[in-house]
């Protein structure tokens, strides 16, 4: 027989989450990447999240631009809104959706051609308004749909599959989310989920602008010896410099800690994260050094991957507007658009 | 753990449940893929291969394969494999030319069968095609043993029985019907090379009350369904209490409302779970209007001028310790009046025809001591099967003894050890026939289980011998088919090939798969992605993967076989391959003995 869709079975040993959901009910449609992607890691991963974060599915809207990144919120809670935008154009479709809805929970998938070439002006907006959403990029270093040539992300002297090197240095957006006062910003890697999934979440959690970066290898154009994206390059050169645990609100903390280890953060809706250091000499909530700490592994190789920043005191696009509380979507139509009178009453008080 | 041995035979045939679970190892995924495909007699020939009476089995088999079956994990029913194997033997056409037959000349050896049951029957079925001279000694008029005795035959209609043990009988072997064996001292002074003795389990035990010989209205079980199969009972009172509630009690009760019977109760001593009988013949009495007594001890039977006129029962109350009976008191005495009362308490093997002399032992308990691998008693060239070796169990179990039983009267024939026997083996070959196309269908069919379709209740008493069921219709094998979940297509994982990358893990339906590290057992189950809910279920751990020095783990308990890992792996690291279990028949050891021989002659 030919190709199947996955069957949705619900057995007897699948959990149930406090919606009295399973699993099953918040993932999408069969994945129509190539076997082996790391995207459908991620998939997996957001899947996992929202199912243990008990994400409402009808309160999310996935959001993306384009390329195999962006095919992938296909793949995940089919029962949530989505906008497939055009071709890097994703955060200014995502900022209108949450002008329109503050209530809806803005879900983006990203790739490293959609967010650091084509739409980069885009991302670095949205990302300074801090507009609350999760903003994952997919980040493989190759432009995979149209057969593996260089991304911005490539780095300088990595390989593509015939051999080439690449001489352009490479765009790190997580260096650029810190520059740009990036309030959660956060670098994972596809094959380690036990990192990828609490990241999701205290991302989720966040408010604001949550940026993370998943390296996730592209198992066809850039999965080969000589690839500084590769499964087992990234394997290889892992620096977990945080480790972070994610304690939803209701849940007491029952790990004992020391408190010069661990940097206990709260979040607006009464989750914690326990950041833990996993390298010595990074410095948890100092921006200048996060960069150039970033700069100097990344110079030695190596991939630093944790959450690396947060910041919860600041305002997100609403907080920093002033909006009202109630969804624009919600708000009556008279009030929302009170008429021609009150338009010339407005602009009176401008002339 | 260490990492599993997938190599051997026992990994991938326990994979398989049904067929595990099978007492003669029925291949049941593949049958029932040749079903799905239209292909009744090859569906039916490979059922013959393992049970020889696929017609009759698959009306009244007890089924070991179903409470076994994978599907009756992942949901609540599993697939009705039994009524499918009726939907082959149903449909199979004519087979005749396809069946085995007996060399124009024999070997010489002559071997003495005890009854025409399944088991002798599967003894001749083995043995004959090889050139043995198969002779049948039979206390009836007619063949078929207990099948056709005790099943009654709105069951198993007869002309199923004739068809298949016609099949048999053909390939000349000498039944000698009416020939009650009187002596087996006599039978081996007859010059017989081998003696199989495939007599089943005919005494029926009685319940010594007292008024039991006051009436001639209280009958043994299972001599009564003899003499309703044999025409000589053909009514019986309108109020009838079947005593005992296995599945012989189940035929009497069933068998007394077409005899005219109005008012049929069973009565059981225990509460419903302790039941012998099988819940689905349960269901069918029920469904008769059957009234199932629970708790009723009898005491004893009741006469009025020499006339039965009921039973006196006291009626208990049971205290428990979990699920064990651990103390009883009597609450009352009841009276239920009737007109028959039928005993179906169990029954027993009996030898009265074996002189003790022969060499043969027997235990405490008057059972003849038999080896369970050659089923060779402690006279070499004297051999049992069936109920007659260990007691009343089902006509498939029969089936297996006739087999094995067979391989050992060949290797005694030709003067070979008894307990070197053939292995098993198990052959894989890949599934995979290109790009997203596999050689089965992998599709998950979330249809429930096909309910068989019932001959009216108004209808079906009118004559003894209406057959209730009715057969699935095409549209309920098309689907009933599909439900199975191809166990038989195993998992087979390349731990070198595997590059970590979660496909499998993430694509899995029944979450099934985990990439963890290697650990102690304990340390192992609390890091499976789902806990083991079924520890009697493989558990497989590969070998350390090259990229992390994990392992791959998986669950076997739940996979529904669906190939996706497979499907979804960028390096072929897991594959779907097909499983045939090699089961040696007398047939096998035959050929090996001749291979041997030509390899012993061309190396001298």
């Amino acid at each position: 027989m030919t190709s199947i869709a996955k069957p949705k079975i619900v057995h007897s040993g699948l959990a149930r989450n406090v919606l009295g959901l399973t699993v099953r009910d918040y993932e999408g449609g069969m994945s129509t990447l190539c076997a082996g992607c790391g995207h459908d890691s991620i998939t997996a991963s957001i899947v996992q999240a929202c199912f243990e974060l008990g994400v409402p599915p009808h309160g999310v809207a996935k959001m993306s631009g384009i390329g195999c990144s962006s095919k992938t919120p296909a793949y995940f809670l089919s029962a949530s809104h989505g906008f497939n935008s055009v071709h890097g154009r994703m955060p200014s479709i995502a900022t209108g959706a949450s002008a329109a809805n503050r209530d809806l929970y803005l879900l983006g998938v990203s790739g490293d051609g959609d967010s650091l070439s084509i739409g980069l002006g885009q991302f670095m907006h949205a990302l300074r308004r801090n507009l609350d959403m999760l903003y994952i990029i997919e980040n493989n270093g190759v432009y995979g749909l149209t057969k593996g040539q260089f991304s911005a992300s490539a780095d300088l002297g990595a390989k593509n599959k015939r051999g080439e090197e690449n001489r352009q240095p490479p765009i790190d957006p997580v260096q650029m989310a810190l520059a740009l006062g990036g309030t959660f910003v956060a670098r994972s890697f596809s094959g380690d989920k036990e990192q990828l999934v609490p990241l999701i979440k205290a991302g989720i959690s966040h408010r604001g602008f949550a940026l993370l970066d998943v390296v996730s290898p592209c198992v066809t154009f850039n999965d080969h010896e000589g690839s500084t994206k590769s499964y087992e390059h990234a394997r290889e050169f892992n620096l977990r410099a945080i480790h972070t645990d994610f304690v939803p609100p209701e849940e007491e903390i029952m790990a004992a800690y020391d408190e010069g280890d661990v940097l206990p953060v709260e979040l607006h809706d009464g989750s914690r994260l326990l950041l833990r250091k996993l390298a010595n000499d990074y410095d948890i909530g100092n921006r200048g050094e996060a960069i150039e700490y970033l700069r100097t592994r990344h110079r030695a190789g190596e991939i630093v991957t944790g959450l690396l920043y947060i910041d919860e005191s600041q305002p997100d696009l609403h907080g920093a507007n002033s909006t009202i509380e109630t969804p624009l979507n919600q708000v009556p139509y008279e009030q929302l658009c009170p008429g021609p009178e009150s338009l010339a009453a407005l602009q009176k008080r401008y002339r | 753990m260490e990492p599993t041995d997938t190599a051997g035979t026992e990994y991938f045939h326990r994979v398989v449940d049904c067929q595990w679970a099978c007492p003669a190892n029925t291949d049941v995924p593949q049958y029932i893929r040749l079903i799905a495909q239209g292909r009744f007699a090859d569906a039916y020939l490979l059922n013959r291969e393992s049970n020889v009476f696929p017609g009759i089995l698959g009306r009244v088999c007890d089924r070991p394969c179903e409470p076994a079956c994978r599907r009756g994990r992942v949901e609540a029913e599993p697939v009705a494999i039994c009524r499918l194997k009726r939907v082959a033997a149903d449909n199979r056409g004519d087979i005749e030319d396809r069946l085995p037959r007996a060399p124009e000349v024999r070997n010489g050896k002559r071997v003495a069968l005890v009854g025409a049951g399944c088991a002798s029957l599967t003894v001749a079925n083995d043995l004959a095609p090889l050139g043995y001279e198969c002779v049948v000694f039979e206390a009836l008029d007619r063949p078929g043993g207990l099948m056709r005795t005790n099943i009654p035959a709105f069951r198993l209609p007869t002309s199923v029985l004739d068809d298949e043990i016609g099949y048999i009988t053909r390939l000349g072997v000498d039944v000698r019907y009416s020939s009650p064996v009187q002596s087996l001292k006599a039978l081996l002074d007859d010059g017989f090379d081998a003696v199989f003795v495939g007599s089943g389990a005919p005494k029926g035990k009685d319940l010594r009350l007292p008024g039991r010989d006051a009436s001639d209205r209280i009958h043994i079980g299972i001599d009564w369904l003899g003499s309703i199969a044999f025409g000589h009972t053909k009514s019986v009172g309108a109020r009838v209490l079947i005593i005992g509630v296995g599945n012989t009690a189940m035929d009497c009760c069933r068998s007394s409302l077409r005899l005219g019977a109005k008012d049929v109760k069973v009565i059981a001593r225990k509460p419903r779970r302790f039941f012998k009988a099988s819940e689905w013949e349960l269901e069918d009495a029920e469904e008769e209007r059957v009234e199932i007594v629970v708790n009723y001890s009898p005491k004893a039977f009741v006469m009025e001028n020499g006339k039965l006129v009921g039973m006196q029962f006291e009626e208990l109350e049971y205290e428990f310790q979990g699920d064990d009976i651990v103390g009883q008191k009597v609450l009352r005495d009841v009276f239920l009046p009737c007109d028959d009362v039928v005993l179906a308490i169990g029954q027993e093997n009996a030898f009265p025809w074996i002189e003790r002399d022969l060499g043969i032992g027997f235990d405490r308990h008057e059972v003849p001591v038999i080896d369970t691998v050659t089923f060779q008693s402690t006279r070499p060239g004297v051999f049992f099967g069936g109920d007659a070796a260990f007691g009343p169990k089902n006509i498939i179990w029969a089936v297996k003894h006739g087999h094995e039983a067979a391989i050992s009267i060949h290797k005694h024939c030709q003067g070979m050890a008894t307990t070197e026997r053939l292995p098993r083996g198990v052959n894989l070959t890949t599934a995979k026939m290109g790009i997203h196309e596999w050689s089965y269908s992998n599709g998950y069919e979330p249809a429930e289980r096909r309910i068989m379709p019932h001959v009216e209740l108004t209808k079906r008493f009118k004559k003894l011998n209406i057959e209730v069921e009715l057969g699935f219709s095409v549209e309920q094998i098309a689907t009933e088919v599909e439900r199975c979940l191809n166990c038989d297509i195993q998992t087979a994982f390349t731990p070198k090939l595997c590059i970590e990358c979660d496909a499998c893990i993430d694509i899995c339906p029944v979450d099934c798969l985990t990439i963890a590290p290697n650990g102690d057992a304990t340390e192992i189950d609390e890091r499976l992605k789902t806990p083991r809910q079924n520890p009697t279920q493989p558990l497989y751990v590969s070998e350390p993967l090259p990229q992390t020095g994990r392992v791959m783990l998986k669950d076997e308990n739940i996979c529904v076989h669906c190939g996706l890992c497979a499907e979804r792996c960028p390096t072929g690291a897991w594959d779907m391959q097909k499983s045939t279990v090699k089961i040696p028949y007398a047939a096998e050891e035959s050929r090996a003995g001749e291979a041997q021989w030509q390899n012993s002659r061309k190396a001298g």
